[in-house]
């Protein structure tokens, strides 16, 4: 199934597809490992709703919805 | 000598490698972005000497945050021997990234596997010498924290120094390789460029830098990757590259590392469903905050006083009918050390020129108590913040509070340097360095002075026991950091729809995992803020104190003067005060004084107090030091009655907003590069200050005035918003 990592549950895990944003957002969130193929587990999710938390490549990694929304992922059952 | 390159990804324990080598004391967090300028350091080996240039903590070699193009160009154009690129072990993956990196560098590059401790501990090993065989590099394991492998790692600097390496670059193992060969070709053909194949990974990567280094040659890269078919990356070879790091180390890394069990950082996740939980959260994170600045300022700790009776003991330090904090203790001790070394001063010098034991005990003297004064407080308030900075809980904090940051314009991350500033406005200043935001960080440092800072406590103090017969106190001074707030909240909303207008700042922020903090590391936090602070403090605030007392001690004439009225500054202020009439605070025979005692404030705003106290003729001590009865019935407390409350109000509104201190401003200079930014941020405080004081004397003064003010605010709004409907649906409209 596919869906954005914003839609995304705490324990869920996916696979990165592709990464939908542009310019420096976009290289930044490759440059921290967020590239098609990676495995993406979303941690938790910020007491005011937003951002979120994600464990990827083997550490964890903060980011806002509006980021993640970009992020396109395949759910790994 | 030999010139090393430490360079690695934030939080990988490169800035304590740099202390551990060089015996530096620079300072280390736990929290992403800690050295953002180079610090250079000297090893010592027998004869020979290595230094070692510290960079920035960095994810990748692209040029997007200051502290990319610092690291970069060093590499790049000031052309170091040998790299050490350390590397955290227990965080390889995304670690290796830079390396992939690093190695397209034509220069010897040990790396410096660190935190190997850890890794062991948790029961993971990894395998150094295949590693070692697939990056073609040396490798050392070392531990920065316990200095174990460090002299390994010197020892192998010098014996590689050398040598001469050729640019490695994962591209040749990638679908890209074809393109890599051609551009390496070109920039080889085209160019002498030094570090060729950084320079042609680079071009693929349609990188910034080369963009405007080298237009002709991005052409003819651009022309090339235009041919190339499409794919999910939509033709961004940036990605392409980033993605052929990952897949590379991707491949390797399964078999370089045996991990025990896959989920081994349960301990700080455990900490984290804690510290970070959807409802405990915010709780527990306003707790630790409140418990911060309650160690640091109370007089009553934990509100034991509320169980002892009035006049049961008044022990000096310790406290009165109640136990004060560590911080106002450790003041209390300072305040004892400075004013029995004035005494001895005076004593020493009875018989010297009045103007010399002047200059030495009302200026010199005096200038350097007001700068030790603050040490006991700022010290213990960032010996907290270091506390949890180390421990990886402000990078949680930030990960809290960022959505409510968001609205103004700012990011949860510049929570840190604005608390900071509650303390003291200039490392508040100097922290807002880790936003990567240019915009976010003018925010910031604009908004800084709004947070009442500690020097500002001793004014309201003052205010708070004379004002109302000193009934309304906290009051007052919570009205004071009140004020500040809001305005600080009114200002961001108006910059960012005006002059900071923009995309928001991506928050894209590792949380370190979290791990006790480590005394060592705290102590050098310490020392190196204590080391700055004095620095700053004792040259700039020293030497402005010196001049002021030359101002209001001289006449034009060069002569000392017993009515400061007529010395120079006094001169000076009442050429000025008319413009403070607006603000009720100029008004009056003795306007004038308060004009001055803001002036001086612009310098330090401890001065505020001690000025007025000058003018009305009062020992300094009993200004700061005497209790609220002695105040009352003082002679500031007839100045200040000369002005009417809202007068009073205006004057600590114009105190609270205005230029800081002479220290903040040095600090807001290096942090906004541009001059005319610069000068427009001392505008911006002036102004707003000015407006504000404006506003709160008229209203004061005429409530009605406040009503009429209250109209027109809300019109203004009632408009703005239907403006922006009507915009809104005209834009539907023709959609």
């Amino acid at each position: 199934m596919e869906k954005t990592l914003k839609e995304f549950k705490p324990n869920e895990i996916g696979k990165v597809k592709k990464v939908a944003s542009d310019g420096r957002i976009r290289r930044r969130i490759y440059d921290m490992g967020i590239t098609p193929g990676a495995l993406i587990t979303l941690r938790k999710i910020a007491p005011l709703g937003d951002p979120i938390e994600v464990t990827v490549r083997g550490y964890e990694l903060s980011l806002r919805k509006s980021e993640a929304e970009c992020i396109i992922m395949e759910v790994v059952e | 000598m030999i010139k090393v390159a430490l360079i690695g990804n934030p939080n990988c324990g490169k800035t304590t490698l740099f202390n551990a080598l060089t015996g530096a004391t620079a300072h280390v967090g736990n929290w992403p972005g800690v050295t953002i300028e180079k610090k250079e350091g000297i090893y010592k080996k027998g004869k020979e000497q290595v230094q070692i240039v510290d960079l920035p903590g960095i994810y990748s070699l692209s040029p997007y945050t200051p502290e990319e193009i610092v690291s970069r160009n060093f590499l790049i154009d000031e052309n170091p021997d040998v790299i050490i690129n350390i590397i955290d072990s227990t965080n390889l993956e995304r670690n290796l990234y830079l390396t992939t990196q690093v190695l397209e560098v034509d220069k010897p590059v040990v790396i410096a596997l660190n935190m190997i401790d850890v890794l062991e501990k948790q029961g993971d090993t990894i395998d150094i010498k295949k590693l070692e065989k697939i990056l073609n590099v040396p490798i050392i394991a070392i531990s920065a924290l316990k200095g174990t492998g460090l002299k390994e790692l010197i020892d192998k600097v010098i014996e590689i120094n050398n040598d001469k390496r050729d640019g490695y670059t994962v591209l040749t193992e990638s679908p890209l390789y074809h393109l890599y060969q051609k551009a390496l070709d070109i920039v080889k053909s085209e160019t002498d460029m030094v570090n060729p194949i950084f320079h042609a990974v680079k071009l693929i990567e349609m990188d910034e830098v080369e963009k405007s280094r080298n237009p002709q040659l991005i052409k003819e890269i651009a022309s090339l990757e235009a041919k190339e078919p499409l794919d999910e990356f939509e033709g961004d070879f940036g990605g392409k590259v980033a993605d052929a790091r990952y897949q590379y180390i991707a491949k390797y890394f399964s078999n370089i590392i045996t991990k025990k069990n896959e989920e081994h950082f349960t301990k700080s996740d455990k900490i984290d469903k804690v510290l970070t939980h959807r409802i405990w959260g915010i709780p527990i994170f306003l707790v630790i905050m409140f418990l911060v600045f309650h160690l640091t300022f109370s007089e009553n700790l934990f509100f034991i006083g509320a169980f002892i009776k009035e006049g049961t003991f008044d022990i000096p330090i310790i406290g009165t009918d109640a136990i004060n904090s560590p911080g106002v203790m450790l003041q209390s001790c300072m305040e004892l050390l400075t004013t029995t070394i004035g005494d001895l001063l005076s004593g020493w010098l009875k018989n010297a020129p009045t103007w010399i034991s002047s200059l030495i005990v009302d200026g010199v003297w005096e200038g350097l108590s007001s700068v030790l004064s603050f040490i006991p407080q700022i010290l213990c308030l960032f010996f907290f913040i270091c506390i949890l900075e180390d421990s990886g809980y402000m990078a949680r904090v930030a990960f809290i509070m960022d959505r409510a940051f968001r609205r103004f314009g700012l990011s949860g991350k510049a929570f840190m340097p604005l608390l900071m500033c509650f303390g003291c406005a200039v490392p508040g200043i100097m922290a807002t360095r880790t936003l990567e935001n240019e915009k976010e960080r003018r925010l910031s440092v604009m908004l800084a002075p709004f947070f009442s800072c500690g020097a500002k406590l001793p004014v309201w103090g003052v205010f708070a026991a004379i004002l109302f017969a000193g009934r309304y106190g906290d009051l007052v001074v919570f009205s004071m950091y009140l004020l500040g707030i809001v305005i600080a909240i009114i200002t961001a909303i108006i910059l960012k729809f005006t002059v900071l207008k923009g995309e928001p700042a991506p928050f894209i922020m590792e949380l370190p995992a979290y791990h006790l903090p480590r005394a060592k590391s705290v102590g050098i936090h310490l020392w190196e803020k204590l080391k700055h602070y004095i620095v700053r403090a004792a040259t700039i605030i020293t030497g402005a104190i010196i001049v002021i007392w030359f101002l209001s001690t001289f006449s034009f004439k060069m002569q000392m003067v017993e009515d400061s009225g007529d010395s120079i500054l006094g001169v000076i202020a009442k050429g000025i005060t008319w413009l403070f009439i607006p603000l009720g605070f100029g008004k009056g025979s003795d306007g004038w004084k308060f004009v001055v005692a803001a002036f001086t404030g612009l310098i330090a705003k401890e001065m505020v107090p001690a000025t007025l106290g000058t003018f009305a003729g009062m020992d300094e001590d009993l200004v700061l030091g005497g209790d609220g009865e002695t105040l009352r019935n003082s002679a500031l407390a007839a100045l200040i009655g000369t002005i009417s409350v809202p007068a009073a109000f205006a004057f600590m509104a114009f105190n609270l907003l205005s230029v800081p201190c002479m220290a903040a401003v040095a600090a807001a200079k290096g942090e906004i590069e541009s001059r005319k930014k610069f000068w427009f941020t001392i505008a911006f405080w002036m102004i707003t200050a000015y407006v504000v004081s404006f506003i709160i004397y008229w209203v004061g003064t005429y409530w009605w005035i406040g009503i009429i003010l209250l109209g027109i605010i809300v019109i203004t709004i009632t408009i703005l918003v239907l403006v922006k409907k009507h915009s809104q649906t005209t834009m539907k409209l023709s959609e």
